[in-house]
Formats: structure tokens, C-alpha cells, sequence
């Protein structure tokens, strides 16, 4: 037990969680925290630009470590600014503690100065919140803020602390024990249950995994590869799942979904069991409901039971941590293999013969720099690289396509947002990341758009030495709104020209002491990313593109997957 | 769609109750009645929630329901399996000359007189649901000038646990 102020038992309670860094901005109602991160701590505090890149910064370190990340803000303007990170954690269950100084308790309530309800504004995109009003409260929050984050399904939650409660004197103890009776996130699997998973693997002709987030969340790569190699388990992985099964490996079918491979729809479409781990059947997944898979039995794995069935029946529900799961998983199918013995040579055959006939594909043209050509330049220089390459990306055409070309062999090298699809993620996210991995290299793909949205982390970036690499897939247009306009909107192309003109991305990158390039044509494409990527310092590539590449295939909003649209002269769908 | 009852434990912790009205809003459940209040243990609360879903609705409701960190039980209480009541103050517009008639009336019904006005009496009438509405029907034609109703409150019934057929969830 130790006498101290409130500010100073929030920042013991980070140094009990093991938090090594936390990204915040200051103002008047979390000014005595800061105070007390000035009197010392063994946290690393980084000062970002924007509240809203101190939250994804959070997101990207605790999706690049498995660690619950962190970000501070004040009150009113502070709070607001931290919702649209906090929101993109809730739909992508990246934990994240947000801590918010409030004003002070007789003043809640009356629109004081920069008072805003910040538990109420969050409300439904957290897990939980706490507004401390009773510095003795402060510990047990904090220890259940943590505990709530990071276990059951991951996710958000937010603490707001009302600035006496930062000033006020008590008797520190950081309790062992959280007391959170009403949360109990499921800690077993049912036997019964993966006996009758492993039962309906083993008796299935046409079986797909379908891999996603959940799995890296639940650290339970390994578990997974090696359930597909005893089981010979074809897989598909999700835009959020990616490199949770390495790109590399052969049964590995890649993303489904709108902006899917073909044969990863095609496999989803002709499967007769569908084996759902870690992945929620988002519509960008499956297009139309009603259509998707049509003719498979599912399986659904998940550590949240509210998402088994939500959208898809389950027939078979399996309600628990995926680690745990997917090891028994593997060792009842082995023991239901050795009983029925499936044939499954004719649904791999159909697979790699899809797989072969159906790549990604796009045509290039003289004089003209394809995006796409940027994004495997990219792969191809990470390939050669001694060290790690972690990916970020912003939101759009360079994101899919960055999902489609890249390869990830590692879990927790591709970040980005997926559920709210957040412009402005990929540039603090990687300076998050590359705090969580100061070894690797750190590579934001970002749209013009998207970069645009949070570039003056770079600021961030430059001065707390964390360097990033941004490439800026400069098509000068918000190209998937754009892309959406020409098939959708009979070309009506409203609002969405950028312009290659402005602004210099070169120019501003020297602005914020990072190196700048600009590619203009292909040739120089390699030369500009090795540089960037060796620059010691963080850096900013321009590459300037076909503003009119669309991104394909593209499965339309509600469609089914076999209304596929290809690119001009691509062969039709099979029957 | 049907309609079903039913009971939350939930902490007594500022903020539980907007919590989970507000889960109901945001998943575009429509709730017709809800009741809260206090229980044998002063930092527990009990909410009845009266929902029109599909049992498809009612699954997802009380899944997402358990994943509120101040829920600690979720139950659907089966009408066969519970015993449920309504509190209805209902003020009846009546001359003075069918007073006498009226007061007979809603004695038989089971009412009890809250309030006598001039021109008006208030009913307190406590019964189950159905038979709230049965005494709001039988004072109608004399003109219900307002009303009030508490929302259904509901217990399981011990004879029904006896019987233990009743699912519920732990959390
Ligand atoms: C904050 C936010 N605002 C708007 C959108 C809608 N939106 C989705 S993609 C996109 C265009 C992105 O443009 P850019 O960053 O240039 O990427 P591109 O598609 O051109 O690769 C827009 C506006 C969004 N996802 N997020
Ligand atoms: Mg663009």
C-alpha cells in the first residue's frame, strides 16, 4: 500500500499491466496524469497529432502484439476524437483500453467546459465503460478495464476519470482479483460438440475452412495449420484473418468476399461443409445470405456465442476459446479419419484446377503505371528483405488489392481496418505497429484518400522514432467510390477527383522530416521502395497510378458469389 | 414473431439499465414493456423486458445480452412456468349519478378505488396481464380519461423449478 495521487495510481495500474507504451494527447481534464507521467514511469507515452491517431496507434500496437494498447485523451473534444478508434476496435475486436480525463465531479452534469458524456457517446461500441467519480475505485476499474479488454472476445472499452479523481490522495493497492461477477467469457469446449465438428470433417467430401480474425486474436495460428495439414483442410481466409494461415501454403485458397479471389467464392459456393472459425459471415463475406455456400452444412467456431447463428444457422455450434478448440479439433479428426477415410482428391483437384484458371489478373498498358504493379513491387522487395515486413493499409481499392497480391507467411503481418473500414488507419496504425515491432519494417499501403485523413502522424512518426514506410497508391481519385460511380452510377463521377495535382506528397513528407519520393512510371517503382525502405528514417513513397483501374473480381453488395464481376475478357463462371 | 417475457439480473450499477435498453435499440429489437426494480439483494436489480421477436431475435437478444458486463443472468420466463403481474392505474371519467354503478362494478372486476374526484375515480387494478387488459375493456365505455401501466413484473414459479424444464443461461 502506498499513499499517492489518483494520476499517479493510473499510471502504477499500466505499470501492473505490463503496459510499455501508451499514445495520447493531453488537455485540461487529464492534465494531472500527464503531470504525473512527468514526475516518471516506465511507460513510454508517444504524442500524436490527433486523438484519432493516438487510437488506431493503440490498435495497430496491440494488433501487431497481442497486447491490450492504450490511448489517452481529455474530455469533450479529446473523448469525440477517440470514437471513430474506439468504434474500428469494436468491429474488429482489437482490445484497447481508452482513458479519458473527465471534468471534475461537481461539474458533470452542468456543460461544463469540454464536458461531454463519453460513456454515453460510446456506449454501443464498447465491451464496457467506467466514468470514475471515487478515486478508491480507480485500481479495480483499471485491473477490470485490462481484464475485460483482453479476454473473451477482444475489444474496446473506456475509462473516463474525472479530473479530482486525478488529483485526490488515497492508499494505492492494485487488487489481485478483478470483481466482475456478470463477466464470465466461456473457458472450455464442449466435447460433445468437437466430437460431432470432427465427425461431419471427416464424413465431408467438399469441406472449406473459413479462417478469420478470431484466429490471430486467439493466438491460435499454430493450432490451425495444424489442423489443415492432419486434415487436409482446404481454407479460405479472410481480408481480417490474413496471415493467420501462411500465403504460402497450399491449401491456403485466400480471401473470399467481395473483393475475393474466384476460387475462393467458387470454394465457399460448391462446399458441402463450411467449417467457420474465428470469422462472423460479414456481408463483404458472404454477399447475399441467402445464397452463400447453398450447399453446405456449417460449423462455427467462435469465442463469442452471439456470433454462432447470427447470421448463418450453424448446425454445428462450438462456443470457446479457438486455441484450446482447434488443438482437441484436430485430434478427434484424426480419430474420426481413422474410421471413414474421405476421398478427397476430386474437391483439391477442383480447387487447384479453379485456382489455376481463375488468378487474380490485370492487364497492363503502355505508359501507364498499374496500382497493382505497384503492390507486387512491394512483395517482391519484402520477399528479399532479411528483416519482417508488417503491413497496414488504409481503406479502398489499394487495400484490396494489397489483400490480393501481398503474402503473409507470419500472423499479425497484414493490419488493417475491416469492419468499419476506416480512411486514415493505415498511417497511425503502422506508427503503433512499429512501436510493438521496432525490428521489422513497417509499411503503410495507403490510398491519397486515406493518407490524407492522418498524415500529420508522420509528425509522430518522425519525431518519437518510429519510422514508417507509407507508399501512396496515388490513383487521385477516391478510386473505390469512384469505381463504384462508373458501374454502379452510370458514371456519374460526383465528388470523388483528388486530383494527381495536390497535394506534393514528396514535398510534404520533407515537411515532416521524413524522405519523399515520387514514382511516376515503372521503372523507377524499384529503385523508390528499396530507397524508401533504407531510408533510416521514415518515409513517404508517391506513386502515382491509373486513375481508372478498378479493382476485380468484385462480388456486387448482395449479390451472390457466383454474379461475379470480372475484368473485361476474363472467361465465365462455371456451372 | 410472438411475444416473450423476460428476466435480467443485473447489477445496481449506474448506467446497467441504459446499457441494456440501449443494446436494445441499437440491435432494432423493439421492446413493448419493461419493469425494473429491486430484488432480495440491494446491488442486484431485476428488469422484466416484454419483446415481440422471432425465437430466432429472442436467441440473438439474450446472447447479447449475456455479454453486458453488469448482466448476470438472463431467463425467458415461459408463460406456463411463471407467475406475471401488471399494476394499472386507470382514471375513469363518471357523473355522480353511476358512480354507485361503476364502483360495484370494479369490486367484482377486482379493482380497488385509489381516488375519488368529482367527476372521475382512480382504479388501482394488480392482476395478471391478460386480466388488466380484460378490466381496462369493462371500464372503456365509461371513458378512460388516463391510464397507466407498470409493465409486466415475473418470477419463475418454484412449483416449476420443481419440475426444472425451464432453460436458462449463466453467465
Ligand atoms: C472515414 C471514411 N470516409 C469515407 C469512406 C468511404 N470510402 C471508402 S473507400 C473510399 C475512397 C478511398 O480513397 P483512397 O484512399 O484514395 O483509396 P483508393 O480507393 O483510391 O485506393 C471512400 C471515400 C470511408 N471508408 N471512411
Ligand atoms: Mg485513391
Amino acid at each position: 500500500m502506498a499513499r499517492m495521487l489518483g494520476s499517479d495510481a493510473i499510471l502504477r495500474a499500466l505499470e501492473h499491466e505490463g503496459v510499455e507504451v501508451a499514445f495520447g494527447i493531453p488537455g485540461g481534464a487529464i492534465l494531472p496524469t500527464y503531470d504525473a507521467i512527468a514526475r516518471g514511469t516506465t511507460v513510454r507515452h508517444v504524442l500524436a497529432r490527433h486523438e484519432q491517431g493516438a487510437g488506431h496507434m493503440a490498435e495497430g500496437y496491440a494488433r501487431a502484439s497481442g497486447r491490450v494498447g492504450v490511448a489517452i485523451a481529455t474530455s469533450g473534444p479529446g473523448a469525440t476524437n477517440l470514437v471513430t478508434p474506439i468504434a474500428d476496435a469494436w468491429m474488429d475486436s482489437t482490445p484497447l483500453v481508452a482513458i479519458t480525463g473527465q471534468v471534475r465531479s461537481n461539474l458533470i452534469g452542468t456543460d461544463a467546459f469540454q464536458e461531454i458524456d463519453a460513456t454515453g457517446i460510446t456506449m454501443p461500441i464498447v465491451k464496457h465503460s467506467w466514468l470514475v467519480q471515487d478515486v478508491e475505485e480507480l485500481p479495480g476499474v483499471l485491473k477490470s478495464a485490462f481484464h475485460v479488454a483482453r479476454t473473451g472476445r477482444q475489444g474496446p472499452v473506456l475509462v473516463d476519470i474525472a479530473k479530482d479523481v486525478q488529483e485526490a490522495e488515497f492508499d494505492f493497492v492494485y487488487p489481485d482479483e478483478v470483481d466482475l461477477p456478470g463477466w464470465k467469457p466461456p473457458h472450455k469446449v464442449h466435447p460433445r460438440q468437437l466430437r460431432e465438428a470432427a465427425r461431419a470433417i471427416a464424413e465431408a467430401q467438399r469441406p472449406i475452412l473459413y479462417a478469420g480474425g478470431g484466429v490471430l486474436n486467439a493466438d491460435a495460428c499454430a493450432e490451425l495449420l495444424e489442423l489443415v495439414d492432419s486434415a487436409h483442410l482446404p481454407a479460405v481466409v479472410t481480408l481480417m484473418g490474413k496471415g493467420c494461415l501462411p500465403d504460402s501454403h497450399p491449401l491456403n485458397y485466400g480471401p473470399p468476399g467481395m473483393h475475393g479471389s474466384k476460387y475462393a467464392n467458387f470454394a465457399l459456393n460448391k462446399a458441402d461443409l463450411v467449417i467457420a472459425v474465428g470469422s462472423r459471415f460479414d456481408d463483404r463475406v458472404t454477399g447475399k445470405v441467402s445464397a452463400f455456400a447453398p450447399g453446405a452444412k456449417v460449423i462455427h467456431f467462435d469465442i463469442d456465442a452471439a456470433e454462432v447463428g447470427k447470421i448463418r444457422h450453424a448446425e454445428i455450434p462450438v462456443v470457446g476459446p479457438l486455441k484450446l478448440a482447434l488443438a482437441q479439433l484436430a485430434a478427434e479428426v484424426r480419430a474420426a479419419t481413422a474410421e471413414v477415410a474421405p476421398d478427397r482428391g476430386p474437391w483439391l483437384r477442383q480447387l487447384e484446377d479453379w485456382r489455376e484458371r481463375f488468378p487474380y489478373r490485370y492487364a497492363k498498358a503502355e505508359g501507364v503505371l498499374k496500382p497493382q504493379t505497384a503492390i507486387e513491387a512491394l512483395r517482391d522487395l519484402a520477399a528479399t528483405r532479411e528483416e519482417d515486413v508488417v503491413w497496414t493499409t488504409g481503406v479502398g481499392q489499394h487495400q484490396m488489392w494489397a489483400m490480393q497480391y501481398l503474402r503473409c507467411e507470419t500472423p499479425r503481418s497484414f493490419i488493417t481496418s475491416g469492419g468499419l473500414g476506416t480512411m486514415g488507419y493505415g498511417v497511425p496504425a503502422a506508427v503503433g505497429v512499429k512501436a510493438a515491432r521496432p525490428d521489422a519494417t513497417v509499411v503503410c499501403i495507403d490510398g491519397d484518400g486515406c493518407f490524407q485523413m492522418t498524415c500529420q502522424e508522420l509528425a509522430t512518426a518522425a519525431l518519437e522514432r518510429l519510422p514508417i514506410v507509407a507508399v501512396v497508391i496515388n490513383n487521385g481519385w477516391l478510386g473505390m467510390v469512384r469505381q463504384w460511380q462508373e458501374l454502379f452510377y452510370a458514371e456519374r463521377f460526383a465528388q470523388t477527383h483528388l486530383t494527381h495535382a495536390v497535394p506534393d506528397y514528396a514535398q510534404l513528407a520533407e515537411a515532416y522530416g521524413c524522405a519523399g519520393f515520387t514514382v511516376e512510371s515503372e521503372d523507377q517503382l524499384e529503385d523508390a521502395l528499396a530507397a524508401a525502405f533504407d531510408a533510416g528514417r521514415s518515409a513517404v513513397v508517391d506513386v502515382r497510378c491509373d486513375p481508372e483501374e478498378k479493382c476485380f473480381p468484385m462480388v456486387p453488395a448482395g449479390a451472390a458469389a457466383v454474379d461475379i464481376i470480372e475484368a473485361p475478357g476474363e472467361e465465365a463462371v462455371p456451372a | 414473431m410472438s411475444a416473450h417475457t423476460i428476466s435480467v439480473r443485473l447489477e445496481n450499477r449506474p448506467g446497467a439499465l441504459a446499457r441494456v435498453s440501449q443494446l436494445f435499440s441499437r440491435r432494432g429489437y423493439n421492446i413493448q414493456s419493461l419493469a425494473v426494480g429491486p430484488t432480495e439483494r440491494p446491488d442486484i436489480s431485476r428488469l422484466t423486458l416484454r419483446v415481440d421477436c422471432s425465437e430466432h431475435s429472442l436467441e440473438q437478444i439474450e446472447k447479447q445480452m449475456h455479454k453486458l458486463v453488469n448482466v448476470l443472468r438472463v431467463t425467458e420466463l415461459r408463460p406456463d412456468e411463471a407467475v406475471e403481474r401488471e399494476l394499472a392505474l386507470i382514471t375513469v371519467s363518471v357523473a355522480t349519478d353511476r358512480r354507485a354503478e361503476l364502483v360495484a362494478l370494479s369490486q367484482v372486476a377486482g379493482a380497488q378505488v385509489a381516488d375519488i374526484g368529482r367527476d372521475a375515480i382512480t382504479f388501482e387494478f394488480v392482476g395478471r396481464p391478460d386480466q388488466v387488459e380484460a378490466f381496462e375493456e369493462l371500464v372503456r365505455p365509461y371513458g378512460v380519461r388516463e391510464l397507466v401501466r407498470t409493465g409486466r413484473v415475473g418470477l419463475r414459479r418454484p412449483s416449476a423449478t420443481a419440475r426444472g424444464a425451464q432453460p436458462s443461461v449463466n453467465v
